[in-house]
């Protein structure tokens, strides 16, 4: 189970809250789509449960303790929304899925509809950005993670592969019981994909608290 | 110039990036002639004749020679040679001293990023040659002392470029994720920084050597630089001061000029490497 428990955060003591009060679970193998306008605080919401940020009050648990992030990937993994900025434009795509402590037979072993092995030796910029999405989250999915959070994950991508990416994240995390936080502005995409849908209303500006 | 920049032919000196090396190349080569010429007219540039005093240039002595009848020429190509050397050196110290401080700051951040910001603000607040003056005054003179006061004045530049750079890398998403995949701050200076700050360092660095020459001339020229007996180009233009007045312009004109190219050659070699290794920022 993935907690966030009374979870605020906000970008410097200057700042208003970005999140106040923030609680959410997903179970294990649970889909949960997360909506809400742009600015709401989703992709805030979305790096502060995977560890990207530390929230400044309240807690996010997995299984009731908080992740250790330098002990192995994190159990929560974040895909992003731009798949270009998430890989080093110096690697090839085999040396950013090899960070994630892989070896090579497991890279050979991935799935040809996830990666294909012509793209292994070509840069980010060498292939197209669906096709960068999904190496993002085979290198997510490699680490075994228990929860993955997918931030807006295919709305830069045409319908079609659009599709793809969900069907291709939601089997795999289906037969692993991984855990999805399906974060989107998009409420048809997530009543397509998601079992329970979470709504996030931006915190009212009140200024510094 | 314009039409062959116009009717560009792959492969050949048409294209720019071609050109460009070729350009590089070339220069590279005559800083190299420059050291080994330098290091062969070591002994004429010592040997007096004086009955050879003080002659304008002539088709025996291109450059001329000086009140003892050394052979101007073999002195100025040696100058140039220690020159180069103590350039070399200095912004070599230099740059790794820039290259240590960025990494540190960009490594551990907080506290030692805001002292590294506010040492390089305190040094390019100071009024750079004056530092550099009491610098190489505190340090007794000499060519050690020289090498240690240019680079300990040159690294701040280098030093903010290096890393604002790497506070890039750092904010970015892909580092975002390596940490998320359980990787040390160690493991991303290696594998994410390094790789990004090579370029800059390399451009960096060479474009410090310029910097390094003038300065080392400056320095001997107010007699704080290397000993007096060798043949510096600061001492050559400093030596000559006494006989401009007598009409002996070739004494201070053609060895000021020599540092002078040789100077923008290796600004050049910098510039043009920058074009190569970072086309989008020399368009900028």
């Amino acid at each position: 189970m993935l907690r966030a428990d009374d979870v605020w955060f906000r970008y410097g003591s200057a700042q208003p809250w970005t999140l106040a009060g923030v609680d959410l679970q997903v179970a294990d193998g649970e889909v949960v789509g997360l909506c809400g306008p742009s600015g709401g605080g989703k992709s805030t919401l979305a790096r502060v449960l995977a560890g990207h940020l530390r929230p400044d009050r309240g807690r996010v648990t997995v299984d009731g303790s908080e992740p250790r992030a330098r002990r192995g990937p994190h159990p929560v993994q974040l895909v992003l929304q731009h798949p270009e900025r998430a890989v080093d434009p110096r690697w090839t795509i085999r040396r950013a899925l090899a960070a994630t402590g892989a070896g090579d037979d497991a890279i050979a072993a991935l799935d040809e509809e996830l990666v294909r092995p012509t793209w292994l030796d070509r840069y980010p910029h060498e292939i197209s950005g669906g096709e960068l999405q999904r190496v993002n989250l085979a290198r997510a999915l490699l680490t075994r993670p228990r929860f993955v959070v997918a931030d807006e994950i295919t709305a830069s991508l045409d319908a079609v592969t659009q599709a793809r990416i969900w069907a291709l994240l939601l089997e795999r995390c289906r037969a692993a019981g991984i855990g999805v936080l399906a974060v989107s502005h998009d409420r048809l995409l997530l009543e397509e994909v998601a079992g329970r849908i979470v709504d996030r209303t931006p915190v009212p500006d009140r200024g510094p608290a | 110039m314009s039409a062959a920049v116009a009717v560009p032919v792959p492969g050949r000196l048409g294209d720019r990036r071609t050109r460009t090396l070729a350009y590089v190349g070339l220069a590279v080569l005559v800083v190299l002639g420059v050291l080994v010429a330098g290091t062969l007219a070591g002994d004429a540039a010592q040997t007096t004749d004086l009955a050879d005093r003080n002659l304008g240039p002539s088709a025996e002595h291109w450059f001329g020679t000086d009140r003892l009848g050394r052979d101007m020429l073999a002195r100025t190509l040696a100058g140039l040679r220690l020159s180069l050397v103590v350039g070399v050196a200095a912004a070599a110290v230099s740059a790794v001293v820039a290259l240590l401080l960025a990494s540190a700051a960009a490594v551990f951040g907080g506290v030692v990023d805001r002292a590294v910001g506010w040492l390089v603000d305190l040094f390019l607040a100071l009024p750079h040659l004056v530092l550099l003056v009491l610098l190489a005054f505190a340090l007794g003179g000499g060519t050690g002392a020289v090498v240690a006061a240019v680079a300990l004045t040159h690294w701040p530049t280098l030093t903010r470029v290096l890393r604002g750079r790497a506070r890039e890398v750092m904010s970015s998403d892909y580092v975002a994720v390596s940490r998320q995949l359980g990787r040390g701050r160690w493991w991303i200076a290696r594998h994410h920084l390094a790789g990004h700050l090579t370029g800059h360092f390399v451009v960096g660095t060479v474009l410090l050597f310029p910097h390094a020459i003038l300065h080392e001339a400056a320095l001997s020229f107010l007699g704080l630089g290397v000993d007096p007996g060798q043949p510096s180009i600061g001492i050559l233009l400093a030596e000559s001061m006494r006989y401009l007045t007598a009409g002996a312009w070739w004494l201070a004109v053609l060895p000021g000029l020599c540092l002078l190219v040789v100077v923008k050659l290796v600004d050049a070699i910098g510039e043009n490497t920058r074009a190569l290794l970072d086309p989008r920022s020399h368009h900028l």
